[in-house]
């Protein structure tokens, strides 16, 4: 373990190619959501780097994933804004969210239980023209998305190759193991061709070995460009692995910084383990 | 040499079960068998062949019309898993509008309603538009409610229009200055030429006539009607053309991901509701085609046509066959018709052309109480005049079984491909080593190496 962890390191010293550092990636700034009586998230403001990892840490019932949802326009927030790329994607639908390159993976992995991982990963691809349905029905026009398919299909196998799944390619997604099934979440987020990965507790439930997995490929994609936004209950890894990282406690931010000085933060530690949780 | 011939044996069945596996052959043996069955007792029992001939070409049509509908639920429930229990409103929209727009301007007799008179193929176009239009007044709203609210929606949408029908309000009116109606409880009569008439008038015609004479001894009548049945199974192939399609496709694989995970989907980037419209539509505007080509050529039409046990024969077909599968739907039709439909009155008439049954008593009383001193005959003729309504337990029975020992359905492993092309291995790239044809995103999304 001890080795991996110095490799990753490394790689976290190493320059990213294609984007500047100091671009601000996703912005969230003042972001209430209430739900009746009780204040889910409360003033949240933070931002995240382009082409960084950065962790989203906090204990249970601090408004981690209720952020993450209004983020991806699964909940309308009650006040603040969103902005990724400098777009205000404030409310949005969350289709219109993964348009955008903004795409999130769930706590609790979301298959599509009874396709199989080829159609699982073959859905969530941009601009298929064959979802036009005169498009995919008329004899002319088949002709051309049959082709699109074909295309598609060598882009999909080409991602199972990557996370090493090609084996399950013809499983139904809803026979895998908790932790393929992370990966392919994974995976299926690849495919719509994202800027940016929101991801909610990708290692829970994840044995060690796939996890190490799991963690190799995101820090090989994070090198290739894409910005990452951890949910993570697991400190050590969120520490070891991201280089900034963001608390909150009771819906907004308690703290905000490189993982050192949140380790040494006395209201976090506070938070965690005495105040009030 | 007994080696070589269990190989052979051995062969022999594994290329039995690739043919099996084949949808076109399922449905070919399942349906020869049905036929056979139905011919074997006819023969038994003595019956002219144009009898035998007739009630198998009766049953055609009642498959061919349940096919078309059941096909066009499994785009609804077993692809999109949207809960239509409104199967019947669809399917009386397009008849009535049909009827309507058929109807001559200037009716002659007093029970008459006026139309607008247009041509037979105009009116057919107007009724599956019309039965569309009405999908998309309900989708609209509808579906952005939760599964089981959108399935109140539509039965409720199925009983207004049952009974909007049924009313006197509509029954005459005006648009546009154009004198229409929907003769209420009355219905309409067909006071035009029979909506065939396109194919009997043809000169071909009149030799299938010969032909049926020469074959079955058919009279026109009974040839005009076969002819429209094998019409019907025509049109049921062309439904069953262009549901697969939709489903094999990337359109289909967006309705598979909605039954699977609409928000997961949603978050992929997939505006579900725009593809949840589009299905809902063409799957009403089927519904309303089949309307009216089952009951097109009747003499009338009355609103007690579409009450809803229609919708739940639909159903009883789909949950027969396994919903998601395309085959499994013409399947599930062929059987709901054969055993669960006509197979009570084909079995009532076989009983009494073996045994005479004498009078049967008036109440169920009257049934059960002999059976105390050991006398069954009154309950069994009781029980043999009430057949017909024995045919709903006989519906009961089997939904309870098929649920318990076979909840998908006969089909319904939900295995159809969902692509436009079959997705059994890797393709091998024909470029060797260079560049794939797809490889603009691989060398983000892919292996760099």
């Amino acid at each position: 373990m001890s080795d991996t962890t110095t490799e990753q390191s490394d790689s976290l010293t190493n320059e990213r190619p294609d984007r500047p550092t100091d671009d601000v990636e996703l912005a969230v700034d003042g972001l209430v959501k209430r739900f009746g009586g009780i204040t889910a998230v409360d003033d949240a403001t933070f931002e995240v780097e382009s082409g960084s990892m950065t962790g989203l840490i906090g204990p249970n019932g601090a408004g981690k994933s209720t952020t993450f949802n209004c983020i991806t326009g699964i909940y309308e927030p009650d006040a603040g804004t969103v902005t990724f790329q400098g777009a205000d994607i404030t409310g949005i639908r969350p289709y219109q969210c993964a348009e955008h390159g903004l795409v999130r993976t769930f706590q609790i992995a979301r298959e599509m239980a009874n396709m199989t991982v080829l159609e699982n990963l073959m859905l969530p691809a941009k601009r298929q023209r064959g979802e036009a349905l005169w498009r995919s029905v008329l004899p002319v026009t088949r002709r051309e998305v049959v082709r699109e398919e074909r295309e598609l299909l060598e882009r999909v196998w080409d991602t199972l190759e990557f996370f090493e799944i090609q084996h399950l390619a013809a499983e139904k997604a809803g026979t895998l193991s908790g932790g393929q099934r992370k990966l392919l979440e994974l995976a299926r987020a690849l495919m719509t061709d994202p800027e940016m990965l929101l991801l909610d507790e990708p290692f829970a439930g994840v044995n060690p070995t796939l996890e190490k997995k799991l963690l190799e490929h995101v820090h090989e994609l994070r090198e290739e460009g894409y910005t990452f936004l951890i949910v993570e209950h697991d400190m050590d890894l969120i520490m070891e692995n991201c280089e900034r990282v963001i608390v909150m406690h009771q819906g907004s931010v308690l703290a905000e910084g490189a993982p050192e000085a949140i380790t040494s933060n006395e209201r976090v530690i506070e938070a965690y383990l005495g105040g009030e949780v | 040499m007994s080696a070589n011939t269990t190989a052979n044996a051995t062969d022999e069945r594994t290329r039995l079960e690739a043919l099996w596996e084949r949808d076109a052959v399922k449905i070919f043996v399942a349906f020869a068998a049905i036929y056979l069955v139905y011919a074997a007792i006819g023969l038994a029992l003595g019956y002219s062949l144009d009898g035998i001939v007739n009630t198998l070409r009766r049953m055609t049509y009642l498959i061919a019309v349940y096919g078309m509908v059941t096909l066009a639920l499994n785009l609804h429930w077993g692809y999109t898993g949207l809960f239509n229990i409104g199967v019947a409103g669809f399917m009386a929209i397009g008849l009535y509008v049909t009827m309507m727009l058929a109807k001559p301007v200037d009716p002659t007799g007093a029970a008459q309603y006026p139309g607008l008179g247009l041509p037979m193929p105009i009116a057919i176009a107007g009724g599956v538009v019309a039965a569309g239009l009405a999908g998309l007044v309900v989708a609209i709203p509808a579906l952005r409610l939760r599964a089981d609210y959108f399935a109140i929606t539509t039965i409720a949408f199925a009983e207004i229009v049952r009974l909007g029908l049924t009313s006197g309000m509509a029954q005459q009116f005006s648009v546009f200055g154009a004198e229409l109606g929907t003769g209420g409880g009355r219905g309409l009569t067909r006071n035009y030429g029979d909506p065939m008439n396109v194919i009997f008038e043809l000169e071909a015609f009149s030799s299938f006539v010969d032909l049926t004479n020469a074959l079955f001894g058919f009279g026109p009548t009974q040839a005009r009607a076969l002819a429209y049945s094998i019409v019907l199974v025509l049109v049921l192939i062309g439904f069953y053309w262009l549901i697969q399609r939709t489903s094999r496709s990337p359109f289909g694989r967006v309705l598979k991901a909605i039954r699977e995970d609409e928000e997961a989907a949603q978050s992929l980037g997939k505006n579900t509701n725009r593809f949840k419209i589009k299905v809902f539509v063409l799957g009403c505007a089927l519904m309303g085609l089949a309307g009216i080509l089952w009951r097109f050529r009747r003499t009338g039409v009355t609103p007690t046509a579409f009450r809803p046990h229609v919708t739940f024969y639909i159903w009883i077909a789909l949950i027969i066959g396994g919903a998601g599968s395309n085959t499994g739907s013409v399947l599930g039709s062929g059987l709901f018709v054969a055993v669960l439909f006509e197979g009570p009155r084909y079995v009532r008439r076989l009983i009494e052309e073996v045994v005479t049954v004498g009078d049967a008593p008036n109440t169920f009383a009257g049934a059960v109480g002999p059976l105390l001193s050991a006398n069954p005959a009154p309950f069994l003729r009781y029980t043999f005049e009430e057949f017909l309504t024995l045919q709903f337990v006989l519906m009961g029975v089997a939904l309870v079984l098929l649920m318990h020992r076979r909840p998908d359905g006969l089909l319904g492993h939900r295995e159809e491909t969902a692509a436009a092309i079959p997705l059994a291995d890797r393709p091998v790239a024909e470029t060797g080593a260079g560049p794939r044809p797809g490889g603009t995103d691989s060398d983000r999304g892919g292996d760099s190496q």
